[in-house]
């Protein structure tokens, strides 16, 4: 019987890069890394070394994750960077598309509802005083906003707020809040987009500055115009 | 089998008793058959509006319980010989008296012998409203031309969409010209632009209206009123005719305007 390597180890000029092998059990594989490390000098002295690790076509839990990490950290010097893998949860790949989708949605946000997506949204109709829209990419809005719109929730600063009729009551992105003035100043009627400038205020702009401040925002790269 | 409408609202005060004495008798003028239904159960009105609170022996809450047969709460209009119907609200029980599963069995009763049933709902979002809307098949949603009540109807609307009945209709009720006129009140179009449901009625300012509630008998009966005329309006769009809007105002007759008018020019 040929005897495989399970573990293979390979230094970049990065670092270190651990592969792990993804056909043997996983106690297997742990044990093989043990040894492969008791190779490794572990005094707290050595420079430290970032070690990216890949488990090939395994998926990990977080428990399993963790005994690889105790393991490598044994070794004060060596940090792990990264862990990856080739193939991931279906739950996960689901998430994924959910937040990498534009939603379109066609309906009047009213007074009292909350509308809300995992990536952009794209609606076609108002939003009504005292409706909210909320979304984790960017939102769009083919209508008036005459309510509340919150893009990028999760954090996303880049994230922008276009509507065809900017009358928000407040705009926020990620966790930049702006409300409309007190006193009711002259209407908008042309298309608008908000944004977080660099000093981290929500500015509301023409629509056609967003191709220079929101470059990333094009989808079609490549092909077509 | 006749259809059930829900008159709602939200906001209190905008007119929902009023709209549903008015829409209820003026069908009864057309000659149909029409039960009006009151679920304000604690805080009833629309017999004082009828003028035939003297006459209510059984209410809802009885007939929901079981305490009487559906037929002996009806109250009958004397104004008419069998058109018209009130099925009165409990004063002395609450909202939570009666539950949406009763109501559904009431509605589906009343619908086996009545044209149309109308129901008055209570102001609010609460279990009154969920009450008055489960036996619907459509609904009328009232508004005055103001920001607060205008807010609530768009909040109304949202929940009757998530309930299997129709689109609902609006009413604009208490329109006062001269204020919309100097853009005091808002106008007609601000009102349907953010509520985006179909305009079935509106309804100008009228005194009236306020003295026949008083004295119980329906402005519809009184032909020459102009929210007589706009009730009237109503109730035959509900009927599927097509009426146009009223005027609100009398347009100037000079000489002009009808000389521009025979052109076909606009003003």
């Amino acid at each position: 019987m040929i005897k495989t390597q399970k573990v293979i180890m390979k230094g970049t000029k990065d670092g270190l890069l651990l592969l792990l092998d993804d056909s043997c059990s996983f106690s297997e594989l742990l044990k093989e890394l043990e040894e492969k490390l008791s190779g490794q000098k572990n005094d707290e002295d050595s420079r430290s070394v970032h070690v990216r690790v890949h488990t090939g076509n395994r998926i990990l839990t977080k428990e399993q994750q963790k005994e690889i990490e105790k393991l490598v950290h044994f070794h004060h010097h060596l940090h792990i960077e990264s862990i990856e893998s080739n193939v991931i949860l279906k739950e996960d790949a689901e998430r994924m598309k959910q937040e990498s989708e534009i939603h379109v949605v066609n309906k009047v946000v009213r007074s009292g509802q909350i509308l809300k997506v995992m990536g952009d949204l794209l609606l076609i109709g108002d939003v009504n005083p005292g409706g909210k829209v909320v979304a984790r990419g960017n939102i769009f809005i083919l209508g008036a906003l005459k309510g509340i719109a919150h893009a990028g929730c999760d954090g996303n600063e880049e994230a922008v707020i276009c509507a065809s009729n900017m009358n928000p009551m407040q705009l926020r992105i990620a966790d930049c809040l702006n409300r409309a003035p007190d006193q009711d100043e002259i209407r908008r009627q042309e298309s608008e987009c908000a944004y977080i400038d660099e000093n981290r205020q929500i500015i509301i702009d023409r629509l056609a500055a967003l191709r220079s401040i929101r470059p990333n925002l094009n989808r079609f790269m490549e092909g077509g115009i | 089998m006749g259809e059930a409408i829900v008159i709602t609202s939200g906001k209190g005060g905008v007119g929902k008793t009023t709209s549903s004495a008015n829409i209820g008798t003026a069908l009864a003028l057309q000659g149909k058959k029409v039960c009006l239904v009151d679920t304000d159960i604690g805080l009833r009105n629309l017999d004082v509006v009828l003028g035939l609170e003297n006459r209510i022996i059984y209410d809802l809450v009885d007939v929901a319980k079981g305490q009487c047969k559906l037929q002996q709460a009806l109250v009958k209009d004397k104004r008419f010989e069998d058109q018209l119907y009130l099925l009165p609200a409990a004063q002395s029980s609450d909202k939570s008296a009666v539950t949406e599963e009763q109501m559904k069995k009431i509605v589906s009763e009343l619908k086996q012998t009545f044209d149309f049933i109308i129901i008055d709902c209570p102001a609010g979002i609460e279990q009154g409203f969920q009450n008055a809307v489960a036996g619907a098949d459509k609904a009328i949603v009232v508004t005055t031309p103001e920001v607060s009540a205008v807010r609530d109807a768009d909040r109304i609307i949202g929940l009757l969409e998530k309930k299997p009945i129709e689109p609902p209709k609006l009413i604009i009720n208490r329109i006062r010209t001269n204020m919309v006129k100097k853009g005091d009140m808002l106008d007609i179009d601000e009102v349907t632009n953010i509520l985006a449901i179909e305009l079935i009625g509106i309804i100008a300012d009228d005194e009236e209206v306020i003295k026949a509630s008083n004295s119980g008998e329906p402005i519809v009966l009184n032909p020459n009123s102009k929210a007589s005329i706009a009730y009237r309006n109503i109730a035959r769009r509900i009927l599927g005719e097509s009426v146009p809007l009223q005027q609100l105002e009398t347009p100037p007759k000079g000489m002009m305007t009808k000389l521009k008018k025979f052109f076909g020019a606009r003003t």
